[in-house]
C-alpha cells in the first residue's frame, strides 16, 4: 500500500484555488450519466448528497434512521467556527488555521486544515441563505461568541441547537433534490459491505432494516459520511445507532484506517447513575464559563455539601492552571477530573464525578442572569438527575464524545481505495490528535458542500468505468458473504444479549484505553479483547429471524465490528509511544502532568492496512511536516 | 418501584396487534423511560422472546426518532419532554401504563411501538426549503434579519419532526409540523421569494399524504416536546389563503 496525500504544490494559501483549477470537470450534460452512492445523511453526507444532486449527478443516499433528518450531527449544541472576523477582533483565515493545527497538537495535515479555514466563510454564507436561524444582534447582523481553545469570537450559533439547525438546512436541501427525483433516498437501510470491481469502489451491499432484504447497489463512486466510532466504548455521547460498520467494512476491503487511537473525551457530561445506563448526556462546554469545578480536599469526604467549608474544597483547575482556570481545553479538564477521582476524592455514587458549582455565579450575577445563560441546560440536568442545579452543584464526569481518527484520505478526500471517498467524522483528516470545540460542524459541511463536489468530479472525469450489471460475479460474491454473516448471527442462540457483551467491551476500553493509557494496560486490553470477541461468537443470542425488523441482529452485527476495531484502537495506542492531544500515555508527561509529544519519532499519521483475518495489520506512515505553524509544546498555565 | 406495562405488540404492518402485559419489578427512579424498556427487553431476550420494538436514537431529546403514547399522552405525562428524556421518578410505585404507537392513517405501524413517519419527509420535499444551490449564496451579513424575527423563526425551527402533534390530534392533522416549517422560513427575508409557493405546496402535500385538517383543538401544542405554538398554524393559514387568492398558478 502506498500513501500519497497528493497535497498540491505551491504556497499554502493558493493550494486549494490552484488545485480546483487543475481538477478535470465533467461536462454538465454528462453528469447525469454518473451515479454516486452516499452513505449517511449527517452534515457531511447530507450536504454532499444534496450538492452532488444539484450538480446533476444521480445520487443514491442511505441512512439507518427513519429519516435523513435524524443523523447524529443533530445533537451538536455549541456552534460552528468560521473566520469571518465580524467582531473585528483580529480573526483571520490564518488564525483559524493556526489555532486548529495547534489545538490538534500538531498531528494534522497543514494543507487540509488551511483549506478548511478558507472554506469556513463560505459555509456561513450558504447556511444563512438556506434559512438557518443563527443568533442575531439587534441591528440584524450575525452574532458570535467565543469557544474553548480560541481567543477570538468566531463561533456562530443557533441557541444550544446549532447542529440541529445546520442539519435541517442540509436536510431541506436534500429533500428538495429528493422531491425533484435527483436523489433516491433509502432510509432504514444499513450498509453492510463495500463492493470493489477491478480495485475500484463500485457499490455497496445493504440490508433493509424493516423487511430484512439484502441487496446490492451499483455506482461509479461511493462516499462514506457515516460518522465516528465512539460507540466502541458502549457508553458515549453518540446516538445509540451510531456505529463503525461502514468504515470497518471498507477497512477490511482495503481502505487504510488512520490514527484510530485519537479519541476525544468531553469533560462535562452527566455521570453514570446505574448499570442500566444506556448512554451519556453531554452538557455544553459553555457551562465552564461561569461554573467552578471542585472536589473535597479530603478523601472520601461524606459530609453534606453545606458542611464542607470553602477552605476544604479543592478548586483544582483554578489551582493548577491559574491563567486558564476552568477553561482549559477538553483533554486537560478531563484528565484532571480522572486524577482527583482516582485519588478517591470523586463525588456522587461510585465516586466518579466532580462538582460544577454555580453558587458563586448566582451570587455574582443573580439567578435571572444564570437562568438566561444556561436555563435550558439546567432544565435538562434536572430532568435527568432529579437534582436542581440552582440549589446544589451539578455533578459531571468526562465521556467519550468524538473520534479524530478514521479512514485515511488524501487531499481530495479519497481513501486508499480508488473511488471510495470519506467525509466528516468518518475520515481522519483535519483535527489531528484533538478537535477544538465548534470545529466538527465546520469540517462536516466543508467536506460535503465545498470539497467533495469538486474532487469527485475529477475522479469521474478521468476514469474509464467498466459496465457493472446486476449479475456481475463480484456483486454476487460480496452479497453472498453478507448473507452468510447475517445467517450466522441470526442462528446465534447463546445466553447473552449483544448489549451485555458490548458493555463489557466498553468498560475494558474505558479503563485501559480511555482518558489515560499505559503500555501495561493496553497490553492487558489486547489480551482480553480477543477473549471477549470469542465469547461474543459463542454466547450472544439473536432473537427472531433475518427477514424482519430485528434490532438484536443489527446490534450483534455492529458489535462484531466494534470488537475488531477495539483491537486496532488499542494496537495503535500502544504503538504511538508518546502523548499528544486526546491520546495521553502516562509514561510520557511533563513534570506538570501535561501531554508530552515526541516529534522526533511520532510526527506522522499512522495508517493501518488490513492483512486478512487473524493477521496483524500493517502500519504505514504518512510523515507530517509543519512549515507554517511551528512545533511547540501547548501550554495553558 | 414496581410498574405494570401493557404494551402494544404487533409483528408487522400486515398482522393484527394486541396489548401484552409485563410486570416490571425493581424499577429505579433514575432510569429513563427507554432504559426501563431496555431492562424489560433484556429479560425478554434472556427468555428467547422478541424484544419490544421502539424507535430511538440520540436519547437526548433532539433527533426526534423516539415517541409513543403513554396512557394516551404522546411522549408521556411530562410537558415539553420527549419520551427518551422522561425519567421514572415521574411515576409512582404500582403505576399501570398503557404503551401504544402513534395512531394515524398517515403513520402505518411497522412493528410494536414503531411507525412509518416518511409522510413528514414528503411534506418537506414538497416545499419545506429555500432553493439555494450550494455556492450561490450571497455574503451572510448582506441581508440583515431583525433579532425578533430571528428568534420567532428559531422558535418554530426547533421542531424535531417526531410526529407527536399528529398522534395527539383527534384529526391526525400534521398542521403543527407543517406550520412550524412554513413559519420558520416565512419569517426570514431569505424565505420570501418562495413563500406563496411553499404554503400551497406543503398544505397540498399534507392533504395528499392522508393527514386530517386542523380544527383548532390545540392538542398538538400541548403534546409538542419543543412547545411549538399553534400561532404558527395561524401564520400558515394566512400564508395559504393569501397565496390561494393571489397566486396565478
Amino acid at each position: 500500500m502506498q500513501l500519497d496525500a497528493k497535497v498540491p504544490s505551491g504556497p499554502i494559501e493558493k493550494k486549494w484555488d490552484e488545485h480546483r483549477f487543475d481538477l478535470k470537470l465533467v461536462n454538465p450534460a454528462n453528469k447525469r450519466k454518473y451515479t454516486v452512492i452516499v452513505v449517511g445523511t449527517g452534515l457531511a453526507g447530507g450536504s454532499a448528497a444534496a450538492s452532488l444532486a444539484e450538480l446533476g449527478y444521480e445520487v443514491e443516499n442511505f441512512c439507518f434512521q427513519d429519516s435523513p433528518r435524524r443523523a447524529h450531527s443533530i445533537a451538536a449544541q455549541g456552534g460552528i467556527n468560521a473566520a469571518k472576523n465580524y467582531p473585528n477582533d483580529g480573526d483571520s483565515i490564518w488564525r483559524l488555521f493556526y489555532d486548529t493545527v495547534k489545538g490538534g497538537d500538531f498531528r494534522a495535515r497543514e494543507a487540509n486544515v488551511h483549506r478548511l479555514a478558507q472554506i469556513s466563510v463560505n459555509i456561513i454564507d450558504q447556511c444563512v441563505a438556506q434559512g438557518v436561524p443563527f443568533a442575531r444582534e439587534y441591528g440584524g447582523t450575525l452574532a458570535n461568541r467565543s469557544f474553548g481553545g480560541a481567543q477570538v469570537s468566531r463561533t456562530f450559533y443557533a441557541r444550544g441547537q446549532t447542529g440541529q439547525q445546520l442539519l435541517l438546512g442540509a436536510y431541506q436541501a436534500l429533500e428538495r433534490q429528493i422531491g425533484l427525483g435527483q436523489v433516491r433516498m433509502h432510509p432504514r437501510t444499513e450498509m453492510l459491505d463495500l463492493i470493489l470491481v477491478d480495485g475500484r469502489a463500485r457499490g455497496i451491499v445493504t440490508r433493509d432494516l424493516v423487511t430484512g432484504k439484502v441487496e446490492c447497489h451499483v455506482a461509479d463512486a461511493v462516499v462514506l459520511g457515516t460518522g465516528g466510532y465512539g460507540n466502541t466504548f458502549f457508553l458515549s455521547t453518540n446516538a445509540k445507532g451510531s456505529n463503525c460498520t461502514a468504515i470497518w467494512r471498507a477497512y477490511k476491503r482495503g481502505a487504510a484506517f488512520a490514527n484510530p487511537c485519537y479519541t476525544q473525551i468531553h469533560p462535562t457530561c452527566i455521570p453514570v447513575s446505574g448499570d442500566y445506563q444506556s448512554k451519556l448526556t453531554l452538557m455544553s462546554e459553555s457551562l465552564r464559563n461561569d461554573g467552578r469545578i471542585w472536589v473535597p480536599s479530603k478523601k472520601e469526604d461524606t459530609r453534606p455539601l453545606d458542611r464542607i467549608p470553602d477552605a476544604e474544597r479543592d478548586y483544582y483547575l483554578e489551582r493548577r492552571y491559574p491563567s486558564f482556570g476552568n477553561l482549559v481545553p477538553r483533554d486537560v479538564a478531563s484528565r484532571n477530573a480522572k486524577a482527583v477521582c482516582d485519588e478517591g476524592r470523586g463525588v456522587g455514587p461510585g465516586g466518579l464525578g466532580v462538582y460544577l458549582d454555580f453558587a458563586d455565579a448566582i451570587k455574582r450575577l443573580g439567578v435571572g442572569v444564570v437562568r438566561e445563560r444556561y436555563g435550558n441546560l439546567f432544565d435538562m440536568y434536572e430532568r435527568i438527575t432529579g437534582e436542581d442545579p440552582y440549589r446544589v452543584p451539578m455533578r459531571i464526569y468526562p465521556a467519550i464524545h468524538y473520534t479524530m481518527g478514521g479512514l485515511w484520505v488524501d487531499y481530495d478526500l479519497m481513501s486508499t481505495i480508488p473511488g471510495l471517498y470519506v467525509i466528516g467524522e468518518a475520515n481522519f483528516s483535519d483535527h489531528g490528535a484533538n478537535r477544538l470545540g465548534a470545529s466538527a460542524l465546520m469540517q462536516g459541511l466543508a467536506d460535503g458542500y465545498f470539497v467533495l463536489p469538486y474532487t469527485i468530479g475529477n475522479y469521474l472525469a478521468t476514469t474509464k468505468f467498466e459496465k457493472v450489471d446486476a449479475g456481475h460475479a463480484e456483486l454476487r460474491k460480496v452479497e453472498g458473504e453478507v448473507r452468510e454473516r447475517t445467517k450466522k448471527l441470526v442462528e446465534s442462540r447463546g445466553k447473552r444479549s449483544a448489549d451485555s457483551i458490548h458493555r463489557e467491551l466498553g468498560k475494558l476500553m474505558w479503563d485501559k484505553c480511555g482518558m489515560a493509557r499505559n503500555a501495561a494496560g493496553l497490553g492487558e486490553a489486547l489480551a482480553k479483547i480477543p477473549e471477549i470477541r470469542e465469547r461474543f461468537h459463542r454466547e450472544v443470542t439473536v432473537t427472531g429471524s433475518g427477514e424482519e425488523w430485528n434490532r438484536e441482529l443489527e446490534k450483534a452485527g455492529r458489535l462484531a465490528d466494534h470488537l475488531e476495531l477495539a483491537e486496532l484502537i488499542c494496537t495503535d495506542a500502544l504503538e504511538r509511544n508518546e502523548s499528544c492531544g486526546g491520546h495521553f500515555r502516562e509514561e510520557h508527561q511533563t513534570p506538570e502532568g501535561e501531554a508530552l509529544r515526541n516529534d522526533q519519532d511520532f510526527c506522522h499519521v499512522s495508517a493501518w492496512e488490513y492483512t486478512g483475518p487473524g493477521n496483524k495489520p500493517v502500519m504505514h506512515k504518512e510523515p507530517l511536516t509543519f512549515e507554517h505553524v511551528h512545533l511547540t509544546q501547548r501550554s495553558y498555565k | 418501584m414496581r410498574i405494570t406495562l401493557h404494551v402494544w405488540r404487533q409483528k408487522n404492518a400486515k398482522e393484527a396487534g394486541s396489548f401484552v402485559r409485563y410486570d416490571v419489578p425493581d424499577v429505579s427512579e433514575h432510569m429513563s423511560f427507554l432504559e426501563m424498556l431496555d431492562v424489560v427487553n433484556e429479560g425478554l431476550i434472556a427468555k428467547g422472546q422478541d424484544p419490544i420494538a421502539f424507535d430511538h436514537d440520540c436519547r437526548e431529546g433532539i433527533c426526534g426518532m423516539c415517541g409513543f403514547m403513554i396512557n394516551g399522552a404522546a411522549h408521556g405525562p411530562l410537558r415539553g419532554t420527549t419520551v427518551c428524556q422522561l425519567h421514572m421518578r415521574k411515576f409512582s410505585d404500582g403505576d399501570e401504563l398503557w404503551l401504544e404507537p402513534w395512531r394515524a392513517k398517515a403513520f402505518p405501524v411497522l412493528r410494536d411501538l414503531a411507525v412509518d413517519r416518511s409522510a413528514l419527509d414528503r411534506i418537506i420535499a414538497a416545499g419545506g426549503f429555500i432553493s439555494v444551490p450550494t455556492g450561490s449564496a450571497p455574503e451572510a451579513n448582506a441581508l440583515p434579519v431583525p433579532k425578533e424575527k430571528a428568534e420567532l423563526s428559531m422558535d418554530a425551527a426547533a421542531c424535531i419532526g417526531c410526529g407527536a402533534c399528529v398522534a395527539a390530534c383527534p384529526n391526525a392533522s400534521a398542521s403543527l409540523f407543517t406550520a412550524a416549517k412554513v413559519t420558520h422560513l416565512g419569517l426570514l427575508p431569505q424565505g420570501q421569494p418562495e413563500r406563496s409557493r411553499r404554503a400551497i405546496a406543503m398544505v397540498a402535500a399534507m392533504n395528499e399524504n392522508g393527514f386530517g385538517h386542523c380544527t383548532n383543538l390545540a392538542e398538538c401544542e400541548a403534546a409538542c416536546p419543543k412547545a411549538i405554538s399553534i400561532e404558527t398554524i395561524a401564520r400558515m393559514n394566512r400564508d395559504f389563503f393569501a397565496a390561494s387568492f393571489s397566486s396565478r398558478d
